[in-house]
């Protein structure tokens, strides 16, 4: 056998091996998928159905057991909204970290960092109770609130280092020309960061579209959001598989998908900058 | 920090325009995250530390006297505390361990070989990671470990065997697996990452010199992924302790407290049985816990994190 022929086998081997673990590890989701284009009684039957009829009856009433889309509707404008709220306070202050630095920069982001290490439950009764007295249990503004504010390190972290990465002399040459600060920030480094922006607003959203602690404990149904809906399928009161799996793949869909297309810049932001 | 002096001593020279404004607007525009970080902390967490040494019951209004430690010592003597500790360390234990060892073995096959395909078993490899906890959870719960129509359970009956009710025989293994399936694809999606950075012509030298790839991979490849897997430590310790919505969908920390984690207990104590003041108790010792993790995970950490950002 050659040099080249052994490699040649070896890279089939190990490919191989990849593959059968990919498959593992992806099959749950690939279940998931399928189970929903089947009847309720395909989705239970042993031994499960490898080969049936597919069915596009979960997805055409999805909103049978419960209104999916209010739901949906409530995920989608407590994840944006938290987004671009984080943002606005977050950039200022990436900003004035990544090109002012000072003594106390690196303190100042580590303690940020350092919040991300409260565990929610330590503070599940007063912010419950708080929310109940605002009268804001059950409604968007409580979450959105919440996931500003637990976003907001990892979003001034991730939006930092792609400040930290961007020349301070092209900065400098627009302030020579007379830039004002706001102009700086709109009309030159913006269009700089713009791909780095545009990851953060994609872990951000992610982050807000799964989270499932507070929107558990903090709603109950008018600003509930998908993670809720799931989890009230949790209930054994029938057999739902296949429209849980149908209510899940669209809910799941949009941020695989995000997931997918961004997933080396995530890496920054999930690192905190460290692998890049 | 070389950068920033030379670029210091660039701008000395436009004196007057750089003093009259930007000196510094650092404050200014930090101060909002700040501020808003700080009484996210300090308000909740005060509340919390009131709460906890007094007698506060939602069912019982009106009782709220003070009552010093003995909260603290009622959770700690909950039959449920013992159980709750040592299934939050296995679980989170565990975990690290599995998504540490499998996270690097993983990766270092995908950068190991040129193969069909290495694209689409990248994304399938992190896929997992996007899945809410909820849908993850119930997926498994209800498609893979149902001892009738799950997918082990035919698997078990392929072979012959009795399908096993994992939920209610092993509902900490359980909570374990499904947390692992959702981690694993993290330290998979950083650790790929940080070996694609590895220098390829260092690789190259030290196969030239005659190493084999066993001992490229110790003396090469492990030590250039300290810092990653330190960050992927870290990163999943913070979320680890805070497990929730998985055992709330699927075991409800039962059978018994068979899967019940610190986070799950004192969300019992505080939402299901209204003791406000035991929870909190409870709340503060979980954050006593997260801290000391947390400060060790920093010292380990921190300084690495900030020196190269």
């Amino acid at each position: 056998m050659t040099l080249q022929q052994s490699r040649r086998l070896q890279s089939l081997l190990l490919g191989t091996l990849a593959w059968a673990i990919a498959i593992l590890i992806f099959f749950p989701i690939f279940w998931m998928v399928v189970t929903s284009f089947k009847t309720e009684i395909d989705a239970f039957a042993t031994p499960p159905q490898f080969i049936f009829t597919p069915t596009l009856s979960n997805y055409l009433h999805i909103n049978e057991r419960s209104d999916y889309f209010s739901f949906a509707w409530n995920s989608v404008v407590i994840s944006f909204s938290a987004t671009a709220l984080c943002l606005l306070i977050a950039v200022p202050a990436a900003y004035s970290m990544a090109f002012y630095e000072t003594q106390r920069t690196k303190g100042t982001l580590l303690w940020m960092l350092s919040t991300k290490m409260l565990p929610p439950v330590g503070v599940l009764m007063p912010i419950y109770l708080l929310a109940k007295s605002f009268g804001l249990l059950d409604t968007r503004i409580a979450l959105i609130v919440i996931y500003t504010l637990i976003n907001l390190p990892i979003v001034v972290w991730m939006v930092y280092t792609y400040f930290k990465d961007i020349p301070k002399d092209i900065l400098e040459a627009a302030r020579l020309d007379g830039a004002t600060l706001w102009q700086e920030m709109v009309r030159v480094l913006l269009p700089i960061a713009k791909g780095g922006l545009a990851s953060t607003v994609l872990l951000s959203l992610i982050l807000c579209w799964n989270e499932a602690f507070w929107s558990l404990n903090l709603t109950s149904s008018k600003a509930a959001p998908l993670t809720a809906l799931i989890a009230s399928y949790s209930s054994p009161e029938g057999l739902f598989w296949a429209k849980l799996s149908a209510v899940s793949t669209l809910a799941c869909a949009p941020i695989l998908i995000f997931g997918w297309i961004s997933q080396k810049q995530l890496v920054r932001g999930l690192s905190f900058g460290a692998v890049k | 920090m070389n950068t920033s002096t030379t670029v210091k001593a660039h701008m000395d020279i436009p004196q007057p325009v750089r003093k009259s404004r930007l000196t510094n607007p650092g404050w200014f525009l930090v101060s909002p995250s700040v501020a808003l970080l700080l009484l996210w902390m300090i308000v909740p967490l005060g509340m919390t530390i009131y709460f906890s040494m007094i007698r506060y019951n939602l069912l019982y209004p009106g009782e709220n006297e003070f009552v010093g430690l003995e909260n603290f010592s009622y959770f700690l003597s909950d039959s449920g505390f013992l159980p709750g500790a040592t299934n939050t360390l296995l679980l989170v234990g565990s975990v690290l361990l599995i998504s540490v060892v499998f996270g690097v073995l993983i990766s270092a096959l995908l950068e190991a070989s040129e193969f069909l395909g290495r694209g689409i078993v990248r994304v399938m490899l992190i896929s997992p990671f996007f899945i809410m906890p909820t849908v993850g959870a119930l997926i498994w719960k209800n498609l893979i470990f149902h001892p009738v129509s799950g997918i082990l359970a035919y698997i078990w009956k392929l072979f012959g065997a009795q399908p096993v009710d994992w939920l209610a025989h092993y509902p900490l293994l359980s909570i374990i697996i499904i947390v692992s399936w959702q981690w694993l694809p993290f330290a998979i999606l950083i650790l790929m990452t940080a070996m694609q950075s590895l220098d390829q012509e260092q690789k190259e030298a030290a196969r030239l010199d005659g190493a084999g790839p066993i001992a490229i991979f110790w003396h090469l490849t492990l030590p250039h992924l300290a810092r990653p897997i330190a960050v992927v430590v870290m990163i999943e310790t913070i979320f680890l302790l805070s497990v929730f919505a998985e055992i709330f969908t699927t075991t409800n920390g039962g059978p018994g407290y068979a899967s019940t984690n610190l986070a799950y207990l004192i969300y019992n104590q505080a939402l299901v049985q209204f003791d406000v003041g035991m929870a909190s108790a409870g709340g503060l010792i979980a954050v006593v816990i997260a801290n000391i993790a947390a400060i060790v995970l920093v010292r380990m950490i921190g300084k690495n994190l900030t020196d190269k950002a």
